[in-house]
């Protein structure tokens, strides 16, 4: 029996309890810094005051696919090396992920409204980032229908990396579709290239996420292996009682 | 000008940012206490976690497979 | 060979009998495409511009009915664990069960395509586009479905949750399949561009889908 297997989400808790105040802090400091350069970064010629959505918009559509990259890295230690971390890893970063896919949507929706003139358009980016969220319901829908953990664990893992494959090519054929049907002149976001004074509050907005991410992730985590260990005590009472 | 025209849009941006960082935050809060409360619950009661490791026939039975108990006690 | 060949063989003779789902898929195909001129109003221009996509939809949503079957029957009736203990490699067993889905369900779908075609005012050369698109197409939405069947095996309400992994997925096929009628019909694509992309799509799924789908199942079953 791989004791390793045992030790480590117990290390791992420990190992939460000890950093999750840190990077709770770490991000708060960290936005506050973004919010400020966000806030002080100059408009944009042609988009005015609306550029700063940016800095929310990007970050989490950057975010949305960092999920999905964590998920398919857990999918492989799932299926490969069977290590029940790697489940509670896929588990735990499913509806972050969902959650900044929506995020991005939402934003995203709200810099058209006043750039395009509407809310929605079925443009490339918009469609396959649709999808995306799409496929994060489908992953988390499966988390909740097999009530078995590590079985559920296993299927989600193949959903995971079966999108893994899927994702590229939908968004590669959804920009085919776009060019098919409309000019790619009209929906051009940002403009040319990004002048440094907008980049750097962008990338500064993006560690702070990605720090917002890790936090969120390692509590879910830490949540997940609480919510086994309570299975395990319902199933060894269930047993007792009968 | 133009900054006050949109600036209902980029303050509701920020707005639905602040809701779903505030879910999330929340969400992953509340789910710790009420897992650690079950838990403290379930421990007074007198199941505890690791004597029980010996003899997992019961959860090995409860589960349906052999190679459960190993993977549930993480 | 032989146990390939067998599969194969019992799987559609399933299919065709009392109870199993041959012709349902069909006639699904057919009430759908019947509706949609209730929805959208019986204009024949708009009729025919929008015909080849509601045949596509159409074609989608009926190759997911036999789908969740597929597997889980087996399940239950015990021929899975024998399937997975046998000597024939899973994966091409999975092969022949998606081979035979598509034979009873897809395959119907193209042969009838050309008189409901008719329905929608699409005329003969963009009909003839339209039912290859739908040939070609067909068996990448039976084998990406094959993953969500194996996924879905074990689930006792599999059928609504294989619709919704399987449809994102197959997202891409639809988006050519479409592409490419539309190309033959009016656009100033020419019809070979997206519909040797369709091709490379089907034969992407023929070989991702049987694997996923074993190594699911093994998964599953064990």
């Amino acid at each position: 029996m791989p004791l390793i297997d045992l030790a480590n989400p117990s290390r791992f808790l420990k190992l939460a309890d000890s950093t999750i105040p840190w990077l709770s802090g770490l991000t708060v400091l960290a936005f506050a810094f973004g919010i400020e350069q966000a806030m002080l970064a100059p408009e944009d010629y042609q988009q005015g005051a609306t550029v700063k959505i940016m800095f929310l918009h990007v970050p989490s559509a950057w975010l949305g696919m960092l999920a999905w990259g964590v998920m398919t890295v857990a999918a492989l230690g799932t299926l490969v090396w069977r290590h029940p971390l790697a489940d509670v890893t896929a588990k735990a970063a499913a509806p972050i992920g969902a959650a900044f896919t929506l995020l991005c949507l939402i934003t995203g929706s709200l810099w058209g409204r006043p750039e395009w003139g509407t809310y929605w358009v079925w443009d490339a980016r918009l469609t396959s980032e649709l999808i995306l969220f799409l496929l994060y319901l489908a992953v988390i829908a499966l988390w909740h229908t097999v009530d078995d953990p590590s079985r559920a664990a296993r299927a989600a893992a193949i959903l995971t990396l079966v999108g893994a494959i899927d994702l590229p090519i939908v968004k590669f054929s959804v920009d085919w579709w776009n060019t098919l049907h409309q000019g790619s002149s009209v929906f051009r976001i940002g403009g040319s290239t990004i002048d440094p004074s907008i980049l750097t509050p962008l990338l500064t907005m993006a560690g702070a996420f990605t720090l917002l991410f890790v936090t969120l992730l390692v509590a879910a985590m830490r949540n997940e292996i609480l919510r086994r260990r309570v299975r395990t005590l319902h199933l060894l009472q269930a047993s007792a009682v009968s | 000008m133009e900054a006050t025209a949109h600036i209902d849009f980029i303050a509701a941006a920020y707005a639905a940012a602040v809701i779903v960082v505030g879910v999330l935050v929340a969400w992953v809060t509340l789910d710790y206490r009420a897992q650690r409360r079950t838990l403290a619950d379930l421990e007074s009661q007198g199941f505890a976690r690791r004597p029980s490791l010996r003899g997992d026939g019961a959860i090995g039975a409860a589960t349906g497979t052999s190679k459960q108990p190993a993977k549930e006690q993480a | 060979m032989r146990p390939l060949a067998a599969i194969l063989v019992r799987d559609m003779r399933i299919a065709v009998r009392v109870g199993g789902g041959a012709l349902m898929g069909v006639l699904f195909f057919l009430v759908v495409v019947a509706l949609t001129p209730f929805a959208v109003g019986p204009d024949l221009a708009l009729l025919k511009r929008i015909g080849p996509a509601i045949l596509w939809l159409a074609a989608l949503l009926a190759s997911l009915l036999a789908l969740d079957r597929l597997f889980a029957s087996d399940h239950e009736d015990g021929s899975l664990d024998l399937i997975l203990t046998g000597h024939a490699p899973l994966e091409l067993v999975v092969a022949m069960k998606g081979l035979a889905h598509w034979l009873t369900t897809g395959l119907p779908l193209v042969i009838v395509a050309p008189l409901i075609g008719l329905f929608l005012n699409i005329d003969a050369p963009a009909e003839g586009a339209l039912v290859l698109t739908l040939l070609v197409g067909t068996p990448a939405l039976t084998f990406i479905g094959l993953i969500g069947a194996a996924i879905s095996v074990t689930l006792r309400r599999g059928g609504l949750l294989l619709a919704i992994i399987v449809l994102p997925l197959t997202v891409p096929v639809l988006i050519f399949g479409v592409a490419a009628a539309n190309a033959a019909i009016t656009g100033p694509v020419p019809f070979g561009t997206p519909f040797t992309i369709l091709c490379a799509l089907t034969l992407m799924s023929v070989v991702v889908g049987p694997f996923a789908a074993a190594a699911a199942l093994r998964q599953e079953i064990e």
